[in-house]
């Protein structure tokens, strides 16, 4: 049970900002939790956060593992636009579901490879690295739409943006799956604790025998398998790959998710799970922001406040700041019993 | 430099003291250097060298002493206000912008302004003609980064000249120069010498400090050696003041003389990297202990290196019982059950984030393979057991390392290694920056170790520590294996010997 | 990049029919922008069609989205001593010094689809929509489709503070003024996507009771409002009908929408800004007929009636 406690202590700021946000948009905005069925699935807005919010959450579960390395991956909303091109492109040639899916996610894997093997083989900076990607990508995706929105109407493919299993949206599910997956993978194996490792401490995790270049890899090529999954997805809801306009942006989201998450950029201990809270507490920033009814011009700023807001409460200052004060008035209210450690 | 010199001196620290979380840095140091004398400043890691400075330089608030400059007591802020009382400081990695041109960095910060802006022309003059009295006749409009790195010392020597005209520190300036280039910095440094600075000079290359210094001084594990006139010091006393044995023939304390049994476990021959370590012959013993002595920069943790893949070998094989083994990286080295603790823990060694757990699963683990994982039961048993025999103080399995003192820390790194049951374990000066208690214990877990029939690789600038659990002991010198001793030869004096012969072999 | 080829191609080979044909022929030069839409690759296509059918030899210059390429584009046009010009810009400000030598060389330049901060002496027209006009016909279809009905209307505006968004939304105001039978509820940016069209209606839905208070979207682009069909028929809805759908641009997707019913009416942004520019050009070097400086392309409504898989089928391969 302790583990669960630990757990549940790393996310409790970020669960606590998520019920704050909500709390929020269902004061401004009273039928906010109403939930129905439309055509056999779950429909609400609520649903719309976990919904719309899924390709950020996959993008993070990608990125919380860059990060978590001491990198970041700029890539992968290009990455989006690529895989959603190949799986549009696919579907339209006629080569079938299957062949196309594989295609699409081996093109997000080719991509990690790239990335990857730029960071840990050529010791080029992330940062610098994943650009590349970053203002090619888009590119590269426009050459195989050949510039246009290349719509497709294939059932077994839309089912992945638009379908539901059990009336959850697809999306949702496979956001859950790969998030609870790749969970799984670096939590019951070692693969967590050696990230963690490479991330805090590069040349001391090599000296002590870890496969520290293959790994480095490997996550990058995991961020590029999260990038497919979204850009499936994307491209599947609106039926269609926009080179210019999938993905767009997204990987910042994907960041601030992980930020948002607790995960420090510099690297070291990480959670999945926070950074997945911190993608729906943006998308329900999103989603708040819509149901408003404010006029767009107001969208940026309201965003950008609640999220100063929020990072500014997490920060460590304001957190030493806040403890204290409870604990201070905790001390107040416990007659000066609690000992203070030196 | 006359040594009782009767004039007040350039600049006077008396007490100084620097206290650290944990550790004294500085204990009660003195210091003076006179106008027109070149001091230098020994120690091995770790002695107090670069804190002393920076106490001088105000990057270090002191917490005790005096420094006086002209006889006036002053109390520098930082690194600039340094500079404003007269003090400059250059460092081994050249701090100046190498995108700039060479004026703009002699003259950044003051440049010559006409109507308010800057003069590039009158910049480029000036900046000519400042290093001209240097010797320097070079195209002042280029870039830094495209000069060497002896010009581009030269320039920065230049500029804290410039900026402060009295005392100039010069922090290991010759550590990545060539002969030619080194002599070269040593033509500018004898004529600001003659121009009067007083020049603080750190190396640790012994010929240098010969040629270059008036005066030394030694510090010690944050003490005071003492302070001599280089010209009445010999090799063998500076080296004994820097280790800190006043032995001459000390010989064995019990006189454990191992007989190598049978074939050697490991055989390096002709084993090296170009640059790094001369091709060397070495052989090891099931339950042997070879130690390493040299002075810092000697070669001898690059000797660890090559053996442990960190840094390919590009000469030489090794064989492992008999048969060849590669050992191109630490995986590999691992693999064939090495195990290393390096001499920087913090950058090499620890995972200062992780468990003391993790931080002593992490080798096992990392040759087992990602995919089987150690279940935290096991890693939670494996780290209390040693927690327990190694006598690590942490209150528990889940602290981070980083939290602990440097002795745990060592434990810890000890334990990595211990857990995946190594046959050889190289130990990169394992007691060093650890508290007295800790070092014995370490010493004593040496001796065990080889007891059980562990082969052991152990460098260390403590001597008489070398001596006592020592079968061979291998001397670095100038990146060369220049001696082995065994048995009997294997004494403080002998080693000092031999890490001071300049030209000659030390032994017999 | 592909049909970017194919397209040079075609220029080559009308140059190549033009050189055996009449002393009427003319050179001209053209400098995209580059491709960055639909829309962008259906005019690429249709001036390279319009030049080949009336025997231009077309000098095609992709600028991708760099103004310095367009005005090197220019200046090698100028040396080459083309008869005319035409060129898309990539931003409105900058093009002084490049159009006064293309005016000293006495070469005629027209603007297509864009404008110019630079003094009207220095081009010859300038050939382009009228965006307030697209959001009016827009406007004006809703309010005869409705004629007095009340009805509640959503707006999914294109990206905030972008001209098309400003003008597209004045226009549709304008043309519902005074109808006091249509309300504009909600209105969003979905900036000129469909993915974000597709979300941002989801929280109309949301925010309207799931979408029974709202009778018409009216979207300032075609890609946001197919976002947006997907997002009623999810909510339940029928797009076209329980909701209708009314957008501005005319490309291939929506017409296939409104042949299945689910949208009724777009309006056309053309994608022909060359063959005006090609009349006027041929008037003007004829007998010196000066065009007026602005000549404004029809902004054509369609609607469900007007045969929309036709115009599809017809649409669907000018690059879009």
């Amino acid at each position: 049970m302790t583990g669960f406690k630990l757990l549940l202590r790393r996310i409790l700021p970020q669960l606590i900002t998520l019920a704050l946000v909500v709390g929020l948009i269902s004061i401004m905005f009273p039928g906010f939790f109403e939930i129905s069925l439309a055509n056999g699935r779950l429909y609400g807005s609520p649903v719309d956060i976990f919904n719309r919010g899924a390709p950020v959450a996959l993008l993070a579960i990608g990125m919380t593992l860059v990060i978590a390395t001491g990198g970041i991956d700029l890539s992968v909303g290009a990455v989006m636009a690529i895989c959603g091109a190949v799986a549009a492109w696919g579907i339209t040639e006629g080569y079938g579901l299957l062949p196309t899916l594989l295609m699409a996610l081996a093109a997000g894997l080719a991509c990690g490879l790239w990335n990857g093997l730029l960071v840990a083989f050529l010791g080029i900076q992330p940062i610098v690295a994943t650009l590349i990607l970053m203002v090619a990508g888009r590119g590269i995706a426009q050459l195989i739409t050949e510039g246009a929105i290349l719509t497709f109407n294939h059932e077994g493919m839309i089912f992945f943006g638009s379908g539901s299993l059990l009336t959850v949206p697809t999306p949702i599910i496979i956001a859950i799956l790969t998030g609870a997956l790749v969970t799984l993978i670096v939590r019951r194996s070692a693969l967590g604790m050696l990230i963690e490792a490479i991330g805090i401490n590069f040349r001391a995790s090599t000296l002590a025998g870890v496969n520290t270049r293959v790994l480095l890899v490997a996550v990058y090529m995991t961020s590029g398998l999260c990038a497919a999954l979204a850009g499936i997805i994307a491209a599947a809801d609106i039926r269609g790959a926009d080179a210019n306009n999938a993905g767009l942006w997204l990987e910042l989201d994907a960041i601030l998710a992980v930020v948002i998450g607790g995960t420090s950029l510099l690297g070291g201990r990480f959670s999945l799970i926070a950074s997945l809270i911190g993608a729906l507490i943006i998308q329900a920033v999103n989603t708040g922001i819509l149901l408003s009814g404010f006029p767009p011009e107001f969208n940026l700023i309201i965003k950008a406040v609640i999220i100063l807001i929020i990072l500014v409460l997490q920060s460590p200052r304001v957190r030493t700041v806040l403890a204290f004060l409870s604990t201070a008035r905790a001390d107040a209210a416990g007659q000066e019993k609690k000992v203070v450690e030196p | 430099m006359p040594h009782g010199d009767a004039r007040q001196p350039l600049l006077h620290a008396r007490g100084v003291r620097k206290i650290f979380p944990g550790t004294i840095a500085l204990d009660g140091v003195d210091f003076s250097l006179h106008a027109g004398e070149v001091h230098a400043l020994l120690g091995e890691n770790g002695a107090g060298k670069s804190t002393l400075i920076k106490c001088l330089t105000g990057a270090y608030r002191r917490d005790g002493g005096d420094i006086l400059l002209d006889g006036e007591s002053i109390d520098p802020k930082g690194t600039l206000d340094a500079q404003a009382y007269g003090i400059g400081t250059v460092y081994q990695e050249v701090n100046l912008l190498p995108n700039l041109s060479v004026a703009e960095n002699l003259s950044l910060g003051h440049q010559p302004t006409r109507f308010g802006m800057i003069s590039v022309r009158a910049m480029n003059a000036r900046a000519r003609e400042v290093l001209s009295q240097y010797g320097l006749d070079i195209d002042v409009t280029r870039t830094l980064d495209s000069y060497s790195v002896a010009v581009q010392q030269v320039i920065a020597i230049a500029r804290a000249v410039m900026l402060s005209g009295k005392v100039l520190i010069l922090d290991e300036p010759t550590a990545s120069l060539d002969a030619h280039e080194v002599k070269m910095l040593f033509d500018v440094v004898r004529s600001l010498k003659e121009r009067g600075l007083g020049i603080v000079f750190i190396s640790h290359f012994l010929d240098q400090i010969f040629e270059i210094s008036d005066r030394l001084t030694v510090l010690r594990n944050g003490q005071l050696v003492g302070t001599e006139v280089t010209a009445e010091i010999d090799r063998v006393r500076l080296i004994n003041m820097m280790l800190g044995r006043e032995l001459e023939h000390e010989t064995r304390a019990h006189g454990k003389l191992h007989e190598a049994a049978g074939d050697p476990r490991l055989v390096f021959s002709g084993f090296g990297r170009k640059g790094r370590i001369e091709p060397f012959d070495l052989s090891i013993h099931a339950g042997e202990v070879i130690g390493v002595a040299g002075l810092l920069g000697s070669g001898r943790t690059e000797t660890a290196e090559v053996l442990f893949g960190v840094a390919h070998h590009d000469s030489g094989e090794a064989r492992q019982d008999g048969a060849p083994v590669s050992l191109m990286s630490p995986r590999q080295a691992i693999k064939a059950g090495f195990g290393f603790c390096p001499e920087d823990r913090k950058t090499d060694g620890v995972i200062a984030d992780l468990s003391v757990r993790e931080n002593i699963a992490l080798a096992l683990q990392a040759r087992i393979g990602w995919m089987r994982r150690i279940p935290d039961r096991e890693q939670k048993a494996m780290a209390n057991d040693y927690i327990r025999k190694l006598d690590i103080r942490t209150p528990d399995a889940e602290k981070p390392v980083g939290l602990l003192s440097g002795g745990n820390q060592q434990k810890v790194m000890l334990a990595r290694w211990l857990v995946t049951n190594p046959s050889f374990l190289i130990l990169d000066e394992p007691t060093r920056g650890i508290d007295v208690g800790a070092h014995a214990e370490i010493i004593r877990l040496i001796e065990e170790l080889c007891a059980q029939g562990m082969s052991l690789l152990v460098i260390s600038s403590e001597l008489d520590e070398l001596v006592a659990y020592s079968h061979r002991v291998i001397v670095v010198r100038d990146r060369r294996h220049v001696a082995e001793l065994a048995g009997d030869q294997i004494t403080t004096g002998n080693m000092v010997r031999a890490i001071a012969a300049p030209e000659r072999e030390a032994v017999n | 990049m592909i049909s970017k080829k194919a397209l040079v191609g075609a220029g080559v080979l009308a140059s190549m029919l033009m050189m055996s044909s009449s002393v009427m022929a003319q050179t001209v030069g053209f400098s995209q922008i580059g491709s960055e839409s639909g829309w962008r690759a259906a005019e690429t296509t249709l001036t390279l069609q319009q030049a080949k059918e009336r025997g231009i030899d077309l000098k095609f210059a992709d600028a991708q989205q760099k103004q310095e390429n367009q005005i090197k584009a220019l200046r090698s046009f100028i040396a080459q001593g083309v008869d005319a010009i035409l060129i898309a810009p990539v931003v409105a400000t900058g093009w002084d010094s490049v159009l006064e030598e293309a005016k000293e060389a006495e070469i005629p330049v027209i603007l297509l689809d864009r404008m110019v901060d630079s003094s009207k002496d220095l081009y010859l027209t300038a050939v382009g929509s009228d965006l307030v006009h697209e959001g009016s016909v827009a406007g004006q279809w809703l309010v005869d489709t409705l004629a007095g009905k009340d009805c509640n209307v959503v707006e999914l505006q294109g990206t905030t503070g972008s001209s098309p968004a400003i003008d597209r939304k004045n226009g549709f105001e304008q043309a519902i003024k005074g109808h006091d039978n249509i309300k504009l509820i909600r209105s969003q940016t979905g900036d000129f996507t469909r993915t974000k069209g597709k979300e941002v209606m989801e929280s109309f839905l949301k925010a309207e009771g799931g979408g029974k208070n709202i009778c018409a979207l009216y979207a300032h682009n075609d890609d946001m409002a197919v976002g947006a069909i997907q997002a009623i028929k999810e909510a339940g809805l029928k797009p076209g009908s329980d909701i209708l759908v009314v957008s501005i641009d005319a490309v291939p997707d929506i017409f296939q929408a409104m042949a299945a019913g689910e949208a009724n009416a777009t309006v056309e942004l053309t994608p022909n800004m060359a063959g005006p520019a090609f009349d006027a050009l041929a008037a003007y070097m004829k007998d010196g007929t000066m065009p007026p400086k602005f000549i404004q392309t029809e902004s054509k409504l369609y609607t469900q009636a007007d045969d929309p898989q036709a115009v599809y089928e017809q649409k669907k391969d000018l690059g879009y």
